[in-house]
């Protein structure tokens, strides 16, 4: 990380490549980190985007990207890059374009996508190794359909399909590790709240080849049930409970580039959030929430 | 040109290789495999200047050729029955995304029960995807279907994928003598690929595929594509000149085969149709006006060409190796709609359901096709639909049914059992 650009706050851009007046939601977790993702990439790049909330980006006549843009369905985002990407080399190899007309393949998803029926194809595209970087922004839930429970919904949350009195009996799949058994030329989380440790990830991300996944926890207000002016508050804590730890994946080796010290309970990220009301309403949930947080105490513990 | 002994496979493979196609994503499937495996070696041994990449599946197979061809280079891919049907939404996304490539569909009868020998059930599951549709009876119509496949989907009028269908056992592993064609006459006939507008390039970036909000631009840019695939039409009359001029072969939209006088004709697509030929010239030789028509091009559907050569027969017997469970034949129902109504249509047209999952239809069984539609033609009734089965095939299904009911009783309940076809036919 010694090299990198973004060594304080002011490194980062303080005017964004993203166009506004997006059809997202106010307070979207996922387009603040995408702002300053695409700030880093910049606009000599292609998204190759599957269903999800990110859709909405890009409605005829309209895109915020000043580069491109290629929608193509729920499972296989990953396997659109592929040919993206292959296309592009070809071209270039057989001197049909020159190498100043190629492009970054970024594949971006949400935690539906990237965890359920995306899944195959994800597999596939790293096991090739697949030249592209694979931003998931996770907000926990089928979250453009309503917040019904996806793979990344995690123990205790209330969603559209999983109701009081516990929440969803899940816990939320570690699509991190899926990803580092596959061995990737870089596996990362972010999230928008921490800025510069964002920025560094996606700068190193970006100067590496080969599969790269850039994992984002995306507090989301209308999914979770908290205030949009929230959201970054929700993301710090998210980050100083140890619920989201930000790691990095390179050479076979995860660093957590954040351990935080002393965690705060978990508490006080579930209580700014109405999808765990029920665990502290009308009477609280000791054990749901003692399990929680025995869970997180357990991987900062495992993670020494 | 050189003449050899191919497979449809081989000539598929031959196709993809003379139209200097750059990428080919791929997976394997019974009985399309030996297509792949072709261009592998040819790539592998320096003879194709191509990239083939090998996918997890049909769904992301489809997935990164359109999003190639939406890069800009010239794409093939080839699948077979459930691996056509895997892909289906990204047939009917690619499509949308109005980019040029050639898919090689092997034809084979889909699950369940599973099978690998060959109907169009496959094939017509595709039909309204936005997908053209060229239909192949022999070896070498598959190499040149592959061509004028390319040709057509990259015409800036049409500008949509193609499937070049041929059925799997009797065209993909059936050797029959094939023209290939030299590069350069190719080279005339179809130029090298060109992108348009559709591409990703950092000096002039584009949003493609994007989301529509409302009825209005939705309904707009689907109408696009059906204007698009019914102006495909008068473009592959002008490119099959084109082919015929450069190629030497007559590949018209509906070939017809003794037609000029017939009061009977016989429809059908596909590899069984040159049985059906066959079966027309020893009627024609006992007497029988009958005539042969084989629309080559199911998507978009020849309907003026086909009212044209069926104008004034008495009957129509449409043979379907298809179901469209509940309503029968499908070529049968876009026959009907093409020529209802129209003047000099065939006051007759008779449905037959045969050939599924490789079922034979033997020459007597044309013979009674056509008699069958003559007397419905003689009284002036329509006949029922008919399903083409003999005594003989249910006595051999009826021994099955028996060999897994004694084996049940053998066997008893709770340990090995014999298997169940899923419809119950074990029972």
């Amino acid at each position: 990380m010694s090299e990198t650009r973004f060594q304080r706050m002011k490194d980062l851009p303080s005017t964004h490549l993203l166009g506004a007046g997006t059809a997202m939601c106010a307070g979207c977790g996922a387009l603040q980190a995408l702002q300053t993702i695409y700030d880093v990439l910049g606009e000599r790049t292609v998204f190759v985007n599957a269903a999800g909330c990110m859709t909405l980006l890009s409605v005829y006549p309209f895109t915020p990207f000043r580069g491109s843009w290629l929608y193509t369905a729920m499972a296989c985002a990953p396997a659109g890059a592929q040919g993206v990407r292959d296309a592009l080399d070809i071209l270039i190899a057989k001197g049909r374009i020159p190498p100043g007309e190629d492009l970054s393949v970024v594949t971006l998803t949400g935690d539906g996508a990237a965890n359920g029926m995306g899944l195959s194809s994800t597999s596939g595209a790293i096991e090739r190794g697949l030249d592209f970087l694979y931003i998931c922004y996770d907000n926990e839930g089928y979250g453009n359909t309503g917040q019904q429970t996806s793979g990344a919904t995690p123990h205790g949350a209330r969603t559209a399909t999983s109701g009081a009195p516990h929440g969803h009996a899940g816990f939320k799949k570690d699509l991190f590790s899926i990803w580092t058994a596959h061995r990737p030329a870089y596996a990362a989380t972010v999230i928008g709240a921490e800025p510069l440790d964002l920025a560094r990830k996606v700068e190193k991300a970006a100067s590496l080849r080969g599969p790269r996944f850039i994992h984002v926890l995306a507090p989301c207000p209308t999914g979770w049930d908290f205030e949009p002016s929230e959201m970054i508050d929700v993301g710090r804590l998210a980050v100083r409970t140890g619920i989201w730890p930000l790691k990095e994946y390179e050479n076979g080796q995860v660093v957590h580039t954040r351990t935080p010290h002393p965690r705060a309970p978990v508490e006080e990220y579930l209580r700014l959030q109405g999808r765990f009301r029920h665990l502290f309403e009308p009477e609280p949930d000791a054990e749901t929430l003692g399990s929680i947080q025995q869970r997180v105490d357990d991987y900062w513990e495992a993670a020494g | 040109m050189t003449r050899a002994l191919l497979t449809g496979n081989g000539a598929a493979a031959w196709g993809a290789r003379l139209a200097g196609v750059d990428y080919v994503p791929a997976f394997p499937i019974t009985p399309q495999t030996e297509i792949i495996e072709t261009i592998e070696r040819w790539i592998e041994a320096g003879e194709m200047d191509a990239r083939m990449v090998t996918l997890e599946s049909e769904h992301s197979m489809v997935t990164a050729a359109g999003a190639a061809a939406a890069t800009g280079v010239r794409v093939f891919s080839a699948t077979s029955s459930q691996g056509l049907l895997y892909a289906m939404e990204m047939l009917y996304g690619v499509a949308g995304w109005r980019v040029p490539l050639v898919l090689v569909n092997v034809s084979r009868g889909v699950s369940a029960p599973v099978t690998l020998e060959p109907d169009h059930q496959d094939v017509l599951a595709a039909r309204d995807s936005g997908f053209l549709q060229i239909h192949c009876s022999t070896c070498q119509e598959v190499l040149d279907g592959v061509l004028l496949a390319h040709r057509l989907a990259e015409d800036p009028r049409v500008r949509l994928p193609a499937i070049v269908n041929l059925d799997g056992f009797y065209l993909s592993f059936t050797r029959e003598p094939v023209e290939i064609p030299s590069p350069e006459a190719v080279e005339r006939f179809l130029p090298p690929f060109d992108a348009g507008s559709t591409r990703f390039r950092a000096s002039t970036p584009i949003a493609q595929a994007v989301a529509v909000l409302g009825g209005g631009p939705y309904s707009y840019f689907r109408y696009e594509m059906h204007r698009a695939a019914e102006q495909a039409l008068g473009v592959y009359a002008e490119i099959a000149r084109d082919f015929a001029r450069e190629l030497g072969r007559e590949q018209p939209a509906v070939a017809t085969h003794r037609m000029d006088d017939a009061e009977i004709a016989i429809v059908m697509i596909g590899s069984f149709a040159t049985k059906a030929m066959d079966a027309v010239d020893r009627m024609r030789e006992t007497g029988r006006a009958v005539g042969l028509v084989r629309p080559r091009l199911l998507r978009p559907f020849p309907r003026d060409e086909l009212q044209r050569v069926l104008s004034g027969a008495r009957g129509v017997a449409v043979v379907d190796q298809n179901l469209s469970i509940g309503q029968g034949g499908v070529l049968h129902a876009e026959l009907s709609a093409a020529i209802h109504g129209q003047p000099e249509a065939p006051p007759i047209l008779a449905s037959f359901i045969g050939g599924l999952g490789g079922r034979d239809i033997t020459t007597e069984e044309f013979f009674e096709m056509v008699e069958v539609t003559r007397a419905a033609a003689e009284a002036g009734r329509p006949p029922p639909p008919r399903l083409l089965y003999t005594e003989e095939e249910l006595r051999e299904v009826r021994k099955l049914q028996g060999i897994a009911l004694a084996e049940r009783h053998e066997v008893g309940p709770g340990e090995a059992h014999a298997s169940r076809a899923p419809e119950g036919s074990g029972s």
